[in-house]
């Protein structure tokens, strides 16, 4: 049976290197696979998050070989198997222990972000009337499995570690599902743009490139909030019409 | 079991990713460098842009300065040593379009600016303001460079007409025919009128900024044709810098006898 070298990040937030294990590879592995293999047969002690192992749980993010992924979702005939491919912590996050880190910044920022007001019931019954083609928009956003990796490769977070200062991607799109939603009456642009700072974002699209549920981060959620934002808060024209017109949330209420 | 260092905090260029990360940026930079050199070089040039029915893109409109300018010759009060072309006149707003272009941001950050070099690579410097201050807060006024643009495309679409109408230099009859050049200069249209409507801020404008979109069904058939074409958005910014690019050397080398435009209708 074949043979794959790993070189995997061991160590926690007082320092720490990267060690290589050998272990044996066979058709259909993924990368999880061989941390658990090298987890069970030589380092006991490496803590490694994981649940899944589907692609749905967000749980296993890493960098292999310098890229930032699920390692459920890696499967090892897409690596070049002649080096060794390396296994790290994500990057934008504080570790806590070989190849887990503390997310928990995240579940912070997400309780910031205004929640879904919707405008009164349509129906005697309570319940609302939404169209198909108005909800499929957002619908997109719902994929988001909240595995991070997003986060990660934004580089405002991960090199800049604007932390306090920006949301990053995935709490754009978080705010973008709420923000176009058919039924939701709150506005949400004055923080995006003071608090949330969507302006730090430089358009890169790292982080659509490696949403391992395909969505299209940049171009469906960032820059139409940004285009929003422009709306509300920088174009003079729009400023000058709002004078005489209602705005389409307000509508809704 | 054998080890080595890992910087969690890495420095400009440092990155575990294995293979060319740093190819397609240094491909952005050359490509764009070389259309940036290339275009002001013919902006300045002020001759060889016009021949027999054909206009260069980059001096179309032609307001002034120039043998059919809509406002007559180059006034006497510009002074000599003044660098002056007709296309001076105009240039800044179809390449202000591209510079404030969402899809050229991403692109030139990397690769003029390695902010970030590529994803998940170290970057050079520690400060970083984003586009939420002066002097890239100003990106934010690609709308209306857009508006320009929708107008530059109806004059361009003027130009690729004019250039399916070939005037006989011997009897001055006009009569409609087809040559390499036409081609070109139609072609161009194309390519920037998919440009054009894959803009982001044009996405933004005819429905995207609405939630409920079903009340106006036009609206929904507008936007949907829009996010259809900015799926590709990239391709067409690519497409269209290299086709009018050409479309200036063409008719340049044309009209300086360095080729010789083919008819084939």
């Amino acid at each position: 049976m074949a043979k794959a070298t790993f070189k995997i990040w061991r160590g926690d937030i007082s320092g720490g290197e990267l060690q290589s294990y050998q272990t044996e590879i066979s058709e259909g592995m993924v990368v999880l696979d061989a941390v658990l293999q090298i987890q069970g047969e030589q380092a006991g002690d490496l803590a490694c998050r994981w649940n899944c192992k589907a692609g749905k749980c967000g749980s296993c993010s890493a960098e292999i070989n310098g890229n930032p992924k699920l390692m459920c979702m890696t499967r090892l005939n897409t690596l070049p198997l002649e080096n060794p491919v390396t296994v790290e912590p994500m990057k934008a996050f504080p570790l806590k222990k070989d190849l887990v880190t503390d997310v928990s910044w995240n579940y912070e920022v997400k309780k910031r972000i205004k929640k879904f007001k919707p405008r009164p019931p349509d129906a005697p019954a309570g319940t609302w009337r939404m169209f198909q083609e108005d909800i499929d928009r957002v619908q997109e956003f719902r994929k988001c499995i909240e595995c991070y990796l997003c986060q990660d490769v934004c580089h405002v977070l991960r090199d800049h570690e604007m932390h306090e200062q920006f949301i990053g991607p995935r709490f754009l799109v978080y705010a973008a599902a709420l923000e176009m939603h058919p039924l939701d009456t709150e506005d949400r642009l004055q923080d995006l743009k003071d608090e949330s700072n969507i302006g730090l974002c430089n358009i890169t699209k790292c982080c659509t490139k490696i949403c391992p549920e395909n969505i299209t981060i940049t171009d469906n959620a960032i820059i139409p909030l940004k285009e929003r934002v422009v709306d509300e808060f920088y174009d003079p024209i729009k400023k000058f019409l709002r004078l005489f017109r209602r705005s389409p949330k307000k509508d809704n209420e | 079991m054998s080890s080595a260092s890992l910087p969690i905090k890495r420095s400009f260029g440092q990155t575990m990713r294995k293979g060319a990360w740093w190819a397609y940026p240094l491909l952005v930079f050359l490509v764009l460098f070389a259309f940036v050199v290339y275009s002001t070089w013919a902006a300045f040039q002020g001759e060889h842009y016009r021949f027999g029915n054909y206009l260069s893109p980059f001096y179309s409109p032609e307001l002034l300065g120039g043998t059919e300018s809509f406002y007559g010759s180059k006034p006497s009060w510009i002074p000599d040593w003044l660098p002056f072309s007709p296309a001076l006149l105009i240039l800044w707003a179809p390449a202000g379009f591209r510079f404030t272009c969402y899809y050229y941001r991403g692109a030139y950050y990397k690769a003029f600016w390695a902010d970030p070099p590529a994803c998940a690579v170290g970057e050079p410097r520690h400060s970083y303001r984003g586009e939420r201050k002066f002097p890239l807060i100003l990106q934010n006024v690609h709308r209306y460079f857009l508006y320009l643009a929708l107008i530059f495309l109806i004059f361009l679409v003027h130009d690729a007409w004019k250039a399916f109408w070939f005037t006989d230099t011997r009897t001055g009859v006009t009569s409609f025919g087809i040559g390499v050049g036409t081609i070109v200069l139609a072609a161009n249209v194309f390519f920037l009128g998919g440009y054009t409507f894959s803009c982001h801020s044009l996405r933004h404008l005819v429905g995207g900024k609405c939630d409920q979109l079903s009340k106006f069904p036009v609206r929904q058939k507008t936007y949907n044709c829009v996010s259809c074409l900015n799926r590709n958005h990239m391709v067409w910014a690519w497409c269209s810098l290299f086709v009018v690019g050409f479309s200036d050397i063409y008719v340049r080398l044309c009209s300086m006898g360095v080729w010789h435009d083919w008819r084939i209708f």
